[in-house]
């Protein structure tokens, strides 16, 4: 019998799409099946399509990604009776996971009704719930996740086996009567879970296990309880990320339609939004002007925040201080019980630690790609069809794995800096898992040029074990990269100007780079122009204390008299030594420190950031305020003098030194500097534009997470054409796709 | 006194009397070597005890400077050499020392240094008892460098090696840690210190004896030179196939070594030291091995610093916070890592 056969690829398993094809079917009278495979999803139907391909691709299911619907003929034996969802077909079906998602308005429905679901925390269904942090190993099956230990009651079971159910196959699906439960513990007792509302209205702070990892929680409308949780986490100044609904945020942030659309996405990340309206305590986030704010994303945050609790919440990662979020109960117990008044315990174990994702509007970007965002692939650009399979092991500190097979990318979660033992373990589980994930036996294994990262090493002894080719990429060179794949610019697309700004990397001469332009593509690359070096005094230590980039920056401008007058209390004559004998005091290029030495003159955390980037990030909020008031046009902006490919910094801080001097505000001060990078590194990428040596500008690097510096970038670059990372962080956490792309782009060359 | 000059020159090394008179009045005088033959002929009833083995190393030593606060490139060289004899359970007996001299180094500096090492010698117990010098021209080599061997013997029953070490084995050091290297860097910078800080420099022979006569079951011992304590346990873990923990309120450190390091952003980890070793010991030995190296001067700051474990293969350290970081072996110098 005449028929059709439709291919649909994309995130298309795992998200309720073959119960969505069957209805679509009955919907039309069509007769045939559908079924799962190695390449997606297929459908066979008999007859004619009555508009089922449109239908696929406009009515998808919510966390659905339909890259291509391809229609055939296909002849039928005999002709089928009705429409079946038959078995997944062919060695790798079902191999694919997609990320976890926020609850859905059908399953909040159930929660805030009538039915066996009311104020049910652990409801779930095709379009919504947890997937990766449940998943211990494929395929996908809820006897290979954390939800088996829990049997199906026939209720249960009769929705999970109906097709017409928006519970076909979900694998988590659980009620009151089978699945976990919660429950509060304070001091080793158990008590019902909603007296946690009481814990939280008494000023207490409450460890809440969710979905990644544990929180620790506390009412963000009380300054007592928010200065009590910083002092027992020992965490003076990084700022907490807040948990609210939609309604609440509103009262406490400037909310666009784009940032509302961030909030509601399935990935539920963490928002950075602008304070505007009612003042939550300082403390929440001191000296910042934006606050990160997330909505409920588990049944258990909707029942915590609205029946239970009252919002807004501080909700922090339950961790000690340099470890990841704990996961465990029993280690929560044991770990945060000197934190917290109370746990908010569930019985459902999580096989994964997934942080909170973090984003930002204007400009759009990923800040931290997380939970909700991983596991999911992303295209590689043209040219790289025929790559051969790569592993890249990233950097050491925002470290993330990124694989390449078939033309795609898998970049995994941000995993945090690789000397902490949990995280070094959980490295290692990522390592397997997304080997396992993507079926993936990679052929070359590509490291940073630093030798003494974690990763590096890893991959170079995977290297020599397995016998693969080891590829070592210098960081801005991976940095670049990672920017053009992101932008989809083609294997051979043509050189590129990378502006690339950033705490540090090490390059080829031995000196430390990160205020670079680099004229480059996949294959290789030019410095044509960099920060003027200058000691990194105590090597990491610098990165700690913002004084020794000033003090350094300020001497080599003639001005020790102005170093000596701000910095009274710094060890500044052994500094001073260290630089000149060249004791632990490596040469560096980097922007990032470039930034402290200036936050540093301004008074900000001179002598010492409470948490990486403290002072950059201080000084950006400082900058915006004066860029706020429309100063830029009058404020101008310091230069670097050239010579050769060096940004002079001398003169630059003459001009900062003039302006403290003439008492300017520190905000234009700030924004000065900021409008002094911008445009120092425009203009250079400007003209290798003009020359012909390029053709276009990427900005990467972790200081372009800074805002205003992107915009202020964009401004002077006027109509050059510009890549910039919108969907993967700037920072180490993209690092790894650079240097996959660059291992991959050499081997195809070889 | 046929010496008159007070540099070396090349003629000091041209195989004549200048040389012949160099020899002697430097060197063979004070160490007084057994005999006037070019080798030393040495009694070996040590080695006929049964089951007894003969140890046998060799270290060449180059410091900058060659004095500094606490020794000297002797002591070094004569310390360094029964150190590494003795973490391998041998009683040091007997050592060569060799020496490349630059041309114009003082006289009066080699007869320093020549002094500090009969001293150090026979402090240490053991005959210095053959050797060599040579010159070189202005640039082929920085002062002195010295280059001892060392014969010992490991009696029977003692068997140290890292491989032996097991989950459960405590580790034991025996003084605060980077003083040398600390020291070094501060001569070397000419780093204005607020206060003085001397290295470590010391021969652990007698220690060690005593270490094994109290704990006889001790798996290992390292000397903890360059790469300091870290290196050390790196190595231990690697050859023993099991992790080492240690706990960083535990370690043993010197405020003003910690100041130092903190202002330079040195991990003492990592410092060199040229008197400091870590021993594993079964857990039921730890406090007589603790007891025995306190009663001696150079080991009286000794401490436990953590103990071998099983589930992981690496050296840990756990924080003031409670946190566990990984403590790696450095491919060179500590370069900066935080982007
Ligand atoms: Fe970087
Ligand atoms: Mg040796
Ligand atoms: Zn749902
Ligand atoms: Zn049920």
């Amino acid at each position: 019998m005449q028929g059709f056969e439709i291919r649909v690829r994309g995130q298309v398993q795992g998200v309720g799409f073959r119960p969505f094809i069957w209805r679509l079917a009955q919907e039309r009278g069509l007769s045939g099946h559908v079924l799962n495979d190695p390449e997606g999803v297929l459908i066979r139907v008999a007859g004619a399509l009555d508009g089922l391909a449109e239908a696929i691709s406009d009515e998808a299911p919510p966390l659905a990604r339909v890259d291509a619907v391809e229609v055939s003929e296909f002849v039928f034996d005999t002709a089928p009776e009705g429409f079946a969802i038959v078995a997944s077909q062919g060695a790798g079906a079902e191999t694919r996971v997609t990320p976890d998602a926020a609850t859905c308005p059908d399953c909040l429905a159930e929660i805030r009704g009538d039915g066996r679901r009311r104020h049910y925390a652990f409801t779930n269904c095709t379009h919504c719930g947890p997937r990766f942090t449940i998943l211990h190993a494929l395929p996908y099956d809820r006897a290979q996740t954390t939800m088996a230990p829990f049997e199906m009651c026939p209720a249960c079971r009769a929705e999970y086996e109906n097709p017409a159910d928006r519970r076909f196959h979900a694998q988590p699906i659980a009620c009151p009567e089978c699945g976990p439960r919660v429950w509060l513990e304070v001091d080793g007792e158990e008590r019902p879970a909603e007296e946690v509302g009481a814990v939280l209205q008494g000023a207490g702070i409450v460890a809440v296990k969710g979905l990644g990892g544990f929180h620790l929680a506390c009412d963000a409308t009380n300054a007592e309880a928010v200065a009590l949780l910083r002092e027992r986490k020992r965490r003076p100044a990084k700022p907490f990320a807040l948990m609210g609904e939609i309604e609440t945020i509103r009262r406490y942030a400037q909310v666009s339609e784009a940032e509302v659309e961030l909030l509601r996405d399935p990935a539920a990340p963490i928002v950075l939004l602008q304070k505007a309206g009612e003042a939550l305590p300082e403390a929440v986030a001191p000296g910042q002007d934006s606050l990160g704010w997330m909505l409920p994303y588990t049944p258990l945050h909707h029942l915590l925040l609205r029946e239970w609790g009252k919002g807004p919440l501080v909700m922090t990662s339950g961790n000690l201080s340099g470890e990841p979020q704990v996961i465990g109960n029993g280690e929560a117990r044991e770990k945060l019980a000197g934190f917290v008044d109370a746990f908010l315990m569930h019985d459902r174990d999580i096989a994964r630690r997934l942080d909170d994702s973090v984003v930002r509007a204007d400009p759009p970007m990923v800040l931290r790609r997380a939970r909700g965002q991983v596991p999911g692939t992303l295209p590689l650009p043209e040219g790289f069809e025929g790559a051969p399979q790569v592993v890249g092991y990233c950097g050491q500190m925002k470290a993330a794995i990124c694989l390449i097979k078939n033309g795609q990318a898998l970049l995994g979660h941000h995993l945090g800096e690789l000397d902490e033992a949990l995280t070094w373990e959980a490295f290692e589980q990522a390592d397997a898992d997304y080997a396992a994930l993507f079926d993936h036996r990679p052929e070359v294994v590509a490291v940073d040029l630093h030798p003494d990262f974690r990763a590096s090493r890893h991959g170079a002894e995977r290297a020599a074990r397995d016998g693969l080719r080891l590829v070592e990429v210098q960081h801005h060179h991976a940095h670049l990269a990672a920017c053009m794949a992101e932008n989809g610019w083609p294997l051979e697309g043509g050189k590129v100007a990378g502006i690339v700004l950033d705490g540090l990397g090490l390059g080829p001469d031995g000196t430390v780079w990160g205020g670079e332009l680099l004229l480059g593509d996949y294959h290789g690359f030019a410095r044509r122009g960099w920060l003027e070096p200058a000691p990194l005094i105590g090597g990491d230590r610098a990165q700690a204390e913002p004084w020794r980039n000033a003090l350094v920056r300020l001497d080599a401008a003639g001005l020790e008299g102005l170093a000596d007058s701000l910095f009274p209390e710094a060890p500044r004559d052994l500094a001073r030594q260290a630089a000149a004998k060249g004791i632990n005091a490596p040469l560096s290029s980097s922007a990032g420190r470039l930034f402290d030495a200036v936050a540093a003159c301004l008074g900000i955390c001179p002598m010492r950031q409470s948490y990486e980037g403290e002072a950059a990030m201080r000084l950006e909020a400082l900058a915006s305020r004066a860029l706020a008031h429309g100063e830029l046009a009058e404020a101008g902006a310091y230069a670097f003098s050239d010579a050769g490919d060096l940004l002079k910094t001398a003169p630059f801080f003459q001009a900062l030194a003039a302006d403290l001097e003439a008492g300017v505000a520190p905000e234009t001060i700030a924004l000065r500097f900021h409008a002094a990078l911008a445009q120092g590194f425009a203009r250079r990428a400007r003209s290798l534009i003009e020359s012909g040596d390029a053709k276009a500008v990427a900005l990467t690097g972790g200081v372009y997470q800074n805002a205003l510096l992107h915009r202020l970038t964009c401004a002077a670059l006027g109509d050059l054409p510009v890549l910039s990372h919108r969907t993967l962080p700037a920072n180490d956490g993209s690092l790894a796709l650079g240097q996959a792309v660059i291992a991959a782009a050499q081997s195809e060359r070889d | 006194m046929a010496l008159r000059d007070e540099r070396v020159t090349l003629a000091h090394g041209g195989g004549g009397k200048a040389m012949r008179d160099l020899i002697e009045e430097v060197f063979t005088s004070v160490f007084a070597p057994p005999g006037m033959e070019d080798q030393a002929r040495l009694q070996a009833e040590a080695l006929a005890e049964p089951g007894a083995r003969l140890a046998f190393t060799t270290d060449s030593y180059v410091v900058t400077p060659i004095e500094f606060p606490g020794g000297d490139i002797g002591k070094i060289a004569v310390c360094g050499t029964v150190n590494d004899l003795a973490v391998g359970g041998a009683t040091p007996l007997w050592l060569s020392a060799a020496f490349i001299i630059e041309e114009g180094t003082e006289i009066a500096l080699l007869r320093r240094i020549v002094a500090t090492m009969a001293r150090e010698a026979e402090a240490a117990g053991v005959k210095i008892v053959t050797g060599d010098t040579k010159v070189v021209g202005r640039g082929a080599c920085d002062g002195v460098f010295v280059t001892t061997a060392g014969v010992g013997v490991i009696p029977g029953g003692v068997e140290m090696a890292a491989g032996r070490v097991a989950p459960g084995d405590v580790a034991i050091v025996n003084g605060v840690l980077g003083d040398h290297g600390a020291t070094i860097l501060a001569a070397r910078g000419d780093l204005a210190l607020s206060s003085a800080i001397e290295s470590d420099c010391a021969a652990l022979g007698h220690l060690m004896v005593d270490v094994l006569t109290v704990a006889p079951g001790a798996k290992a011992a390292r000397d903890l030179t360059r790469g300091g304590l870290a290196s050390a346990l790196n190595e231990i873990a690697e050859a023993a196939g099991c992790g080492i923990e240690i706990e960083e309120d535990a370690l043993p450190l010197r405020t003003e070594v910690v100041g130092m390091c903190e202002i330079l952003g040195l991990d003492p980890l990592y410092l060199a030291n040229e008197g400091r070793l870590v021993v594993f010991v079964p857990e039921a030995e730890a406090e007589a091995a603790l007891a025995a190296m306190r009663a001696r001067p150079e080991g009286s700051g000794a401490v436990i610093v953590g103990r071998a474990v099983g589930g992981h293969k690496q050296v840990r350290m756990t924080t003031a916070f409670g946190g566990q970081r990984i403590v790696d072996m450095l491919v060179g110098e500590q370069l900066p890592r935080i982007c």
